[in-house]
């Protein structure tokens, strides 16, 4: 049986694609983007989340802990782990009743996932919705995407696919057949900007939206607007006039940029790379979708809250204490 | 069309009422049995009560009004009703100056009851009589909390009119009454008396009515004589015609009709206090003849002085658990708008989306209000109930049109008398108009698991209340636990059932209700009361609490104790005597280590599938004395915080005192995988066997803000009813706004929130109940 390594499968998921959706969160991103608000997908390791609030302060991962990765911190009844010496033996994991201390991925078959997806049918059916598979990136783990497609297609269950393209073309043609709709994302135009911002560069992914175009599979293309990273005007030209230069495209979107991340990263024990950066407004996001306008690219807006992986949106709620 | 300024007026006059306490109708009650010698029928001398207290009381034409008439001397008065329940000097002092649904009792009102009303009617109401016939064994259960009862301050009720008022006039229900007198055959049916004395109840009963109106008619006429506004007059002169005509005669437009039904609401809600105040039921297809789109803003008005109306009313004061049980302005009056027409087609028309309006701008307590959806209903109409609901005052409830037909046939209803039927009070079902459904009392399933726990012996008060099942710490599996659970369930449902066996009959005897009866198929035919069997459906419903809780102290149970063995019945006893002190992380084990009920989750699912199967076997079916039978319903009111007062620490991490879960909600927080899973979860159950369940689900408003979102919101509702899920309702509003308003509740005054059942305003709850709506899963994020 395929196994793949996901951190949260999330229902009644509305802003993913067309009616009632079930997603399906991958661990493991080729990129880093500084806004990314999944910052637990980032490895395609399982990583140890603390949330201090729901810590009772009772002591028995210190207990438990066989490197002694782990003491009292300074905050009272809190404490600190050293990732170095983690192990990720689960031993404090599995002993943390309070739900204090977990790991963001887990290793699941693709039945285990069907299961929780077949459970929802009834919500498909009746708003015409489907299951979106986001991350992380799906593409990291090509098998198991596959198999997981061919799964979907084999009980009409509708899919799409949450990507930010930076996939090698192969992978991509190989599955294309499965996806009823890629949510592509696009986040700068230019490649040295793509790279600092992101960790790669964008030519691939470029690449990789023309052909899907081409070959006319149904692609949303979705635009984070990040307040000081792309949302210049010479960008946002850039990307409309690529976006005008495709042979068609289901829809373009912006979305709008939102800071509810951060404590995400305080449980990870990370940096976030934007504290200052605040949300876009009303007035920026439609000046925004102006550019666009010009170009004759008709853009949906919309604001925080929402959206998707690599781009907006979080994965499961429990990240925030 | 925007408010008027009349509206907006009335509405404030309403808004800004006080509660207060009148002793009008006690004082002029008392007055008429002290002149009465007593030869007479009950059901006469309760009628003549009735039509002396019409010719006496009060009346008043509010500046600007158009719908004329209230229960007290002024808006927001509350009648009491001493020969139900007389209230001492200390019930009088509490109600004026409890916290939460307190009275203003003005020294006049406590003097009235000092010298009139206590000394004729102390030893005489009927919760005197009723808790003088309980037994020892009820009464030790009933003050433990296992279960409550309804009839002990107020009357039953539970029903809804039918369209039967549109088109009769009350000379018309006169004429039918002396019609069946002539045919009372006196040489064959032994009761040919007691017909005659209950019809002729209900004739000096209609004519109380028209009386009543004529009172107003020539109040109006004297009013426009003297009313220099010449605008002012005529609207006057129509309110003298208009109750010159109704309720004597059919209503010839639509201010007839809203008049006509406003005075039997008055009429029903005078005769007794029965509990859900009366309500009009399937509003938009009863006045679909009267509405002329032509005169849209006419109509729109007066459907606001209608809707006032009924703010004016609060519910009558009740003390004690009946208080607790039920702690809320709010009568429940549920208007029903949507749904089925008789003959199966879509009910919904273009009076539908008028009253939608008018529950958006008039946003008032009451009335309450839902929308029932059937398959065939269009998808703008549940959408724009939708866009109601987004702004978050809690109204209006969403019900399964289609489920609730299925319901009422299962329990032996025509299908067309199905189809005038509706939802009521919080949930419950009934034949509009042709039905007496009487809610009886809440049933603590939780309290009952835990005297199982404990071998019948309740830990809070160390008395031994249920038979001895066992040693909690000898059960050896969970099949032994839950068989001690439904043998003690059996015996407090027995003993429930046998009190009201008894209270059903006092009221048959003492206190009919023959105006009620004359509006309720079949009395009139009959010649029998309303209380007595006379309706074409009698229904006896007891309300399951609890039962989210249940299966999650179950599920604990089960996983912990005899799966994984982690620890000991003995032990788990012990740790519940202590509430946790000193287990914290084992407490931590069962809240996050554990199935928990609403996740989609057939582990812990099926374990509240199983307890609501032996709640539905011990109570659907028994034969209640007005030749219907007893069914379920699961709804709470506000009675999960008073049962989960009265009930210790339960298996599932729940700390003694704190609230049960509530409807067929998960317990608070325990649902954590979205409203589809909580909604597969909660349609495991049969709800085509019950009488109507109540789910809660608390949105934030971030979750419906766009066209995009309210559509999906849609389909999840439509999915909940295709799954047969019974009713859903919805909190949109956010945490912080909620701690906000109960820091500073003078900002946060008019911030009505869904509770059970109902809406009320958040700051009238109490802390309890405040922090626990707070404590309800918000679906963020989704």
């Amino acid at each position: 049986m395929q196994h793949g390594t996901i951190f949260d499968i999330k229902k009644y998921s509305i802003h993913d694609g067309p009616g009632i959706r079930t997603t399906v969160f991958f661990s493991g991103c080729p990129l880093a983007c500084w806004w990314c608000h999944n910052p637990e997908s980032h490895s395609p390791k399982p990583e140890l989340i603390y949330r201090a609030a729901r810590c009772q302060g009772c002591g028995a991962c210190l207990a438990v802990c066989p490197q002694d990765a782990i003491a009292w911190g300074s905050e009272i009844g809190k404490v600190v782990t050293d990732r170095e010496k983690c192990t990720r033996c689960r031993a404090c994991v599995d002993i943390c009743y309070a739900g204090a201390r977990e790991f963001s991925g887990y290793s699941v078959t693709v039945d285990e996932v069907m299961a929780q997806v077949s459970r929802e049918i009834p919500f498909y059916d009746q708003s015409g919705g489907g299951v979106t598979f986001s991350g992380g990136e799906p593409l990291m783990q090509p098998r198991f995407l596959a198999a997981l497609l061919r799964a979907c297609r084999a009980q009409e269950i509708h899919t799409a696919v949450d990507t930010s393209g930076f996939a090698t073309w192969r992978v991509i043609e190989r599955m294309r057949g499965d996806v009823d709709l890629f949510l592509y994302d696009l986040k700068h135009m230019d490649s040295a900007r793509h790279c600092q911002v992101t960790g790669v560069p964008n030519e691939l992914i470029l690449d990789n939206l023309r052909r899907l175009s081409a070959k006319g599979a149904r692609c949303l293309v979705r635009i984070p607007l990040i307040p000081g990273i792309n949302d210049d005007a010479e960008n946002l030209s850039a990307s409309a006039r690529f976006l005008a230069s495709l042979p068609g495209l289901a829809g373009v979107e912006l979305m709008g940029y939102h800071d509810l991340a951060q404590a995400k990263y305080q449980a990870l024990g990370r940096e976030y790379a934007l504290p200052e950066t605040k949300p876009p407004g009303e007035a920026e996001m439609q000046a925004a979708a102006d550019i666009f306008k010009s170009i004759g690219i008709q853009v949906q807006i919309s604001f925080g809250g929402a959206h998707a992986h690599h781009g907006t949106s979080q994965a499961a709620a429990p990240a925030v204490p | 069309m925007p408010i008027t300024e009349r509206v907006r007026l009335l509405r404030q006059q309403s808004l800004d009422a006080r509660e207060t306490l009148t002793s009008e109708r006690a004082e002029l009650l008392t007055a008429f049995y002290q002149q009465e010698t007593g030869l007479l029928s009950t059901p006469v001398q309760r009628a003549r009560a009735f039509a002396y207290i019409l010719e006496h009381k009060h009346i008043a034409i509010s500046p600007g009004e158009l719908i004329v008439g209230e229960k007290g001397d002024a808006p927001k008065h509350a009648p009491t009703f001493p020969e139900l329940c007389c209230h001492s000097l200390e019930d009088l002092d509490i109600l004026d100056s409890r916290e939460k649904t307190s009275f203003r009792v003005a020294p006049a009102t406590r003097l009235a009851y000092e010298q009139t009303v206590i000394p004729y009617w102390r030893g005489r109401s009927m919760r005197e009589l009723i808790l003088s016939e309980m037994t020892e064994e009820w009464k030790a259960a009933y003050e433990a909390g296992i279960f409550t009862e309804f009839m002990e301050q107020r009357a039953p009720g539970h029903t809804v009119l039918d369209d039967k008022i549109y088109h009769k006039g009350m000379l018309d229900f006169q004429a039918e009454i002396e019609r069946r007198l002539e045919q009372l055959d006196f040489l064959n049916d032994p009761l040919a008396y007691d017909r005659q004395q209950e019809l002729r109840a209900m004739h000096i009963a209609a004519a109380a009515l028209m009386r009543f109106a004529e009172r107003y008619a020539a109040l109006a006429a004297e009013m426009a004589a003297a009313e220099p506004h010449p605008q002012r007059r005529l609207e006057l002169e129509k309110i003298a015609r208009v109750c010159h005509n109704v309720p004597a005669h059919a209503p010839a437009d639509l201010h007839e009709a809203l008049q006509y039904y406003w005075f039997v609401h008055l009429g029903v809600t005078t005769e007794l206090n029965t509990w859900d105040a009366f309500c009009p039921g399937k509003l938009d297809q009863h006045l679909l003849p009267f509405y002329d789109p032509a005169h849209r803003d006419e109509a729109e008005e007066l459907l606001h002085c209608f809707w006032i109306k009924f703010n004016n009313q609060p519910a009558p004061p009740k003390v004690g658990v009946t208080a607790a049980e039920s702690g809320t302005y709010t009568d429940f009056a549920q208007i029903n708008i949507g749904g089925l027409r008789p003959d199966g087609s879509d009910g919904v028309n273009e009076l539908s989306y008028l009253l939608l309006d008018v529950i958006e701008d008039m946003r008032l307590l009451q009335p309450s209000s839902s929308v029932q959806v059937s398959k065939k209903n269009p998808d703008r109409f549940v959408r724009r109930a939708a866009r109601i609901i987004r702004t978050g005052f809690g109204q209006p409830s969403v019900f399964n049109s289609d489920l609730i037909v299925e319901e009422l046939v299962r329990m032996g209803k025509s299908i067309t008398d199905a189809r005038c039927g509706g939802s009521s009070g919080c949930v419950e079902v009934g034949a509009f108009g042709k039905e007496a459904y009487i809610l009886t009392g809440y049933f603590n399933l939780p309290k009952v698991l835990e005297l199982a726990l404990h071998n019948g012996l309740d830990p809070r008060t160390g008395r031994q209340l249920g038979p001895q099942t066992g040693d909690g710490r000898d059960f050896a599996s969970l099949d032994e636990v839950f068989a001690a659970f439904e043998r003690q369930m059996r015996h407090f449902l027995d003993i429930k059932v046998r009190g009201n066996q008894v209270i059903e009959r006092l009221y048959a005897q003492h206190m009919p209700a023959p105006f009620l009866s004359l509006l309720t198929d079949d009395c009139i035919a009959r010649g029998q009361d309303y209380h007595a069997g006379g309706a074409r459906y009698n229904t006896t419903y007891i309300q399951g609490v609890g039962i989210g809780t249940m299966a999650d102290a179950l599920a604990s149970i089960k996983k912990h104790v005899f799966e994984e063995r982690t620890l000991s019945m003995a032990a788990l006893l012990e740790m519940l005597a202590a509430d946790f002190a000193g287990h914290e992380r084992p407490r931590q084990m069962f809240l996050n280590r554990t199935p928990k009920y609403g996740n989609d989750d057939d582990y812990a699912d099926d374990l509240m599938r199983r307890t609501f199967e032996a709640y539905l076997n011990a109570v659907d079916g028994r034969k209640n004395n007005r030749g219907g039978e007893y069914h379920v319903n699961m709804l709470p009111t506000t009675c999960h915080v008073y049962f989960g007062s009265v009930t210790g620490a339960t298996p599932d991490g729940r700390r003694a005192g704190t609230p049960l879960s509530e409807g067929v909600s998960p317990v608070q927080g325990a649902d954590r995988h979205g409203p589809t899973a909580v909604v597969r979860s909660v349609a495991k159950m049969d709800h085509v066997r019950t009488g109507g369940t109540l789910l809660n689900q608390k949105f934030t408003p971030q979750v419906l803000a766009t066209d995009e979102g309210l559509d999906k919101f849609v389909q999840l509702v439509r999915t909940y009813f295709r799954l047969d899920g019974h009713h859903i309702q919805f909190n949109v509003v956010d945490a912080a706004t909620l701690k906000a308003a109960q820091a500073n509740p003078e900002q946060y005054r008019s911030l009505i929130v869904r509770v059970a059942g109902y809406s009320d305003y958040f700051c009238d709850l109490s802390k309890t109940l405040q922090d626990e709506i707070i404590a309800r899963t918000e679906h963020e994020g989704f």
